[in-house]
């Protein structure tokens, strides 16, 4: 069959010579195979992983700032029986914050009592969280089934709570909870409502464990009454009471732009404010920022490593292509007595190296596609492949076939060609 | 020395020499060579092994330069023409014959004859129907899809020849056409250079035997790179 384009008889001609040694191309197809295939998989792992680890922060809510209690290190001669340990957050750091900031749209109070949650003989340790009906809002948890707590609730103490799916499930295997009563420690407290799981609702286990996690929440005031504010630990034989006012104060700011500003004056109140430093402040949107940065990091020596591997294949190409060039000494040879240019031999090599890789890319774009796939079935790890990546792949893995063919190309172009005539 | 012919000439070597550099000494394959050959004319190139045949022919099909002197191809000297240029000349206007034939192996008998016709800047109208006339006319008609391997050697020398013409070269050089084939196949290919001859083509053909070259019009003998006499063969 003879093709009168040029550039396409060259294709073909390059094509029919690499099937003169079919293994040996494959052999070297390979390398750019497993180079592109690797690049687009760890870019898709290193994606999901960054991808995942954003959403969790998000789930914090980008747009608020979170101050914590934290135990302060413990003195070394507070060696008694019994300890009272009071520190951490209070009622009156909430007010100043909501007092001096325009900017914030609510200061939310949390406090976390250490009690096991009960309905007839099911347990489970949640973490039960007194707080406030603004609470959903700032972190954009989503209702299920009922409703979450209310303002009334607050100014009533009602003794009602709110389940997180996981809870809910754990504690009422088979009915609504709402309407029900459970019991918090010696209290009784009804469920007017349901709220969804952080993670996906499928990881819910239905077994007797009482490690389900989750959350429950029930009206500050109401917590306050039942519980007070000490807590009481029982630890090899020594009674450990700490007093906590607020485990957690959440910063619902107005402006994503304001959080900084918002959290730098947080810090700088508590500082002041506070003796020790029994608090912590986490920004969400700077972990988001830390966590993007991780990720470029992460991109970067991924990309290296991928890279590495597809230099590996160039340099494989190289040498199959300087043996064929020698191989082929006697046919450039002939192919310059009958009116080849350089330039020709130069196209003739290079459309041979860029089949190879291209070949080799394609596959290894194939290949790149199905393992994310595969480690998303058995690892249980999220994956994404974003469009870029495999043209990013298969763009380098030609690039690469045009880089590593010039040298032989070149090497092939500058014969003599009464030398490469005489060759055997 | 050089006889006196009324033809044009198509291709001159003046006072030509090729020296090749052995270490510290120097090897005069070509040693002053000065000639015309007329267009239209059939010569033979003969000489002893060494005597630098093999070089002459080189020059004369510009893959090779001469060291010193000039050589001119229808009138152009080749020293004035750059790689490209050579390259083009080569293509068009010269057809070799090789003693090992030298086809491509991955492409087959038609592809073959085209291939000098690739490196034209445009692809001619006429290309492929002429590549089809010659494997005819060399009695390869029905074997055009075939590839070398599965051709003998005196069908893979008619596929050389036919490849030779495809451009209608001005020359065509042939250096131990036949030295590769049995005597009743190098026969056969000599036929078609006479019968080329016939047809007005101007052909240089080096040897070594002395019977193929009787068989030219013109017969030039070679000692030690050096032209030792020209003789006009008398026609059977
Ligand atoms: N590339 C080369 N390097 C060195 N000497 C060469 C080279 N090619 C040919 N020669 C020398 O030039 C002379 C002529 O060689 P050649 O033209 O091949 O002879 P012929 O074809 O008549 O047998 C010989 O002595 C040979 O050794
Ligand atoms: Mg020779």
């Amino acid at each position: 069959m003879i093709i009168r384009s040029p550039f396409l008889r060259t294709v073909r001609l390059g094509i029919s010579s690499l099937l003169l040694h079919k293994l040996r191309a494959f052999l070297t197809t390979l390398g750019v195979l497993f180079g592109v295939a690797s690049v687009i998989a760890m870019l898709a792992v290193g994606e999901g992983a960054s991808e995942s680890a954003q959403e969790q922060i998000r789930q914090l809510g980008s747009q608020n700032v979170i101050l914590r209690s934290v135990k302060p290190p413990e003195d070394q001669q507070s060696n008694q029986d019994v300890r009272v340990l009071a520190y951490g957050l209070t009622d009156s750091d909430r007010l100043r914050i909501e007092n001096t900031y325009p900017g914030v749209r609510s200061v939310i109070p949390v406090m976390q009592v250490p009690e096991e949650v009960r309905k007839g003989t099911r347990v489970c340790r949640p973490r039960v969280l007194c707080t406030r009906s603004d609470y959903r809002e700032a972190t954009g948890r989503v209702i299920y089934e009922g409703r979450f707590l209310s303002e009334l609730d607050e100014s009533l103490e009602e003794p009602a709570c709110v389940l997180s799916y996981e809870v809910a499930r754990h504690l009422f295997p088979f009915s609504s909870p709402v309407g029900e009563s459970i019991r918090i420690g010696g209290e009784y407290l009804e469920v007017v409502g349901v709220v969804l799981p952080r993670g996906p609702v499928g990881q819910v286990s239905i077994d007797s464990s009482t490690e389900v996690g989750g959350d429950l929440f029930l009206p500050l005031s109401a917590g306050r009454r039942m519980f007070g504010t000490t807590q009481v630990k029982m630890r090899s034989g020594s009674r450990d009471i700490t007093e906590v006012e607020l485990h957690e104060i959440i910063v619902d700011v107005r402006k994503a732009a304001d959080v900084p500003m918002i959290a730098d004056a947080c810090r700088a109140m508590l500082i002041r404010e506070h003796n020790d430093k029994d608090w912590e402040v986490i920004v969400p949107l700077e972990l988001l920022l830390r966590a993007e940065e991780t990720k470029r990091i992460f991109n970067i020596v991924l990309g290296s490593i991928a890279g590495i591997s597809l230099l590996v294949g160039g340099i494989g190409i190289m040498n199959v292509m300087l043996a064929t060039v020698t191989e082929r000494t006697r046919e450039i040879g002939i192919r310059r007595a009958l009116g080849a240019k350089r330039k020709d031999i130069v196209i003739q090599f290079l459309v041979e190296t860029t089949v190879l890789s291209g070949c080799g890319g394609l596959a290894g774009v194939a290949l790149g596609l199905i393992i994310p796939a595969i480690v998303e079935a058995t690892a249980d790890m999220p994956t994404i492949v974003t469009p870029q990546a495999p043209a990013l792949a298969f763009g380098i893995s030609v690039g690469i076939g045009v880089v590593f063919g010039l040298y032989p190309a070149w090497r092939a172009a500058n014969m003599d060609p009464v030398e490469a005539l005489r060759h055997e | 020395m050089t006889p006196q012919t009324q033809t044009e000439v198509a291709a001159e070597l003046v006072n030509v020499r090729r020296v090749y550099q052995m270490g510290s000494t120097e090897v005069a394959a070509l040693d002053g060579i000065t000639h015309q050959f007329g267009r239209g004319e059939y010569w033979s190139i003969m000489g002893s092994s060494g005597s630098g045949k093999s070089t002459l022919l080189n020059i004369l099909g510009c893959i090779d330069r001469p060291t010193e002197g000039e050589y001119l191809v229808g009138g152009s000297p080749v020293s004035t023409l750059d790689d490209d240029q050579l390259s083009e000349l080569r293509g068009a206007r010269l057809g070799f014959v090789f003693q090992s034939y030298n086809l491509i192996p991955q492409l087959d008998v038609l592809e073959n004859i085209l291939v000098p016709v690739m490196y034209r800047d445009e692809w001619p109208a006429w290309a492929l129907d002429r590549a089809k006339d010659l494997a005819e006319r060399v009695g390869l008609g029905g074997r055009t899809g075939h590839r070398p391997p599965e051709l003998s050697g005196g069908q893979q020398q008619r596929v050389a020849i036919a490849r030779a013409l495809i451009n209608d070269p001005d020359l065509i050089l042939a250096d131990e056409a036949t030295g590769n084939l049995d005597s009743k196949t190098a026969e056969e290919i000599l036929e078609v250079f006479d019968e080329l001859h016939a047809e007005g083509k101007t052909i240089l053909l080096v040897t070594h035997e002395r019977s193929i070259g009787l068989r030219a019009e013109l017969t030039m003998k070679l000692v030690d790179g050096r032209i030792d006499e020209v003789v006009e063969n008398r026609s059977s």
